[in-house]
């Protein structure tokens, strides 16, 4: 009898740290902060875990662990009410001091774009057009209607584009560069 | 809004409504999602791999204990 629930649990915990990666990049590219992100996972594995008898084995464990994730992201939010805007400022100045290279200032960019987003189209646009989720499941992790969704994502498009001044003609270097350059500076 | 809309058509993009904001959409698309890949491909933390051998280990433990 153990065994089979042991099996099952191993399971379980497969499939969370494999969805790991992706909730990382969602809790960093969220609340724009690493350390707080890394707390927010954390939370995040805790609450999944002790709620694990409502997953379904094999269903959609990365769109279960995101809304997890992004419940605790609004209740921190609520709680810190003020303080979130200081630790953008200290968020900001630490992502522009990283090594001048051309891939990481572009990234930087971004993430100082996205936290001038309203949280909700920021994770709307994260969900839809990072995460790679449909309109339909970006809708039933943030527990609201698919057009507004698309809605946000719209908003939240056409304001990165004037924020980083995208216009069709772009001069941004390859992608594959810049996700290289990153990864090393951010890792460190 | 027009102008865009004869913009397209004069690309060959079928003159579908919002074509070309779509172009500089794909350009906030692909940033997005190399920004998210430079995450992903991160290792994952000691700390939250040690979390999840400690919650296992502790689930084992409360189950019978079977495990010793």
């Amino acid at each position: 009898m153990t065994d089979q629930v042991h099996s099952e649990d191993k399971g379980f915990k497969r499939e969370l740290l494999a969805a790991l990666p992706n909730l990382r990049a969602f809790a960093i590219s969220l609340s724009g902060q690493r350390d707080r992100a890394d707390d927010l996972v954390q939370e995040a594995i805790l609450k999944a875990w002790s709620k694990q008898q409502s997953y379904t084995p094999g269903t959609n464990m990365k769109a279960w662990l995101v809304t997890i994730l992004r419940n605790e992201f609004y209740s921190q939010l609520r709680k810190r009410g003020r303080e979130v805007q200081d630790t953008d400022g200290v968020h900001t100045a630490r992502m522009t001091s990283q090594p001048a290279q051309q891939g990481v200032m572009d990234l930087a960019d971004l993430q100082a774009a996205l936290d001038q987003l309203p949280a909700d189209q920021r994770e709307a646009i994260l969900l839809v057009g990072a995460s790679g989720f449909s309109y339909e499941e970006a809708a039933e992790v943030c527990g609201c209607a698919v057009g507004t969704i698309k809605s946000r994502v719209s908003r939240a498009r056409s304001t990165l584009q004037d924020i980083l001044g995208v216009d069709g003609a772009s001069d941004y270097g390859p992608d594959a560069e810049i996700a290289s350059a990153t990864s090393r500076a951010l890792s460190g | 809004m027009a102008e865009k809309k004869t913009d397209n058509a004069e690309r060959g993009k079928g003159g579908r409504d919002g074509a070309a904001a779509d172009v500089a959409s794909d350009r906030i698309g692909q940033k997005l999602r190399a920004y998210y890949d430079s995450i992903r491909d991160e290792e994952i933390p000691e700390r939250f791999l040690d979390l999840l051998e400690r919650l296992d280990e502790a689930e084992k433990a409360t189950k019978g204990g079977s495990k010793q």
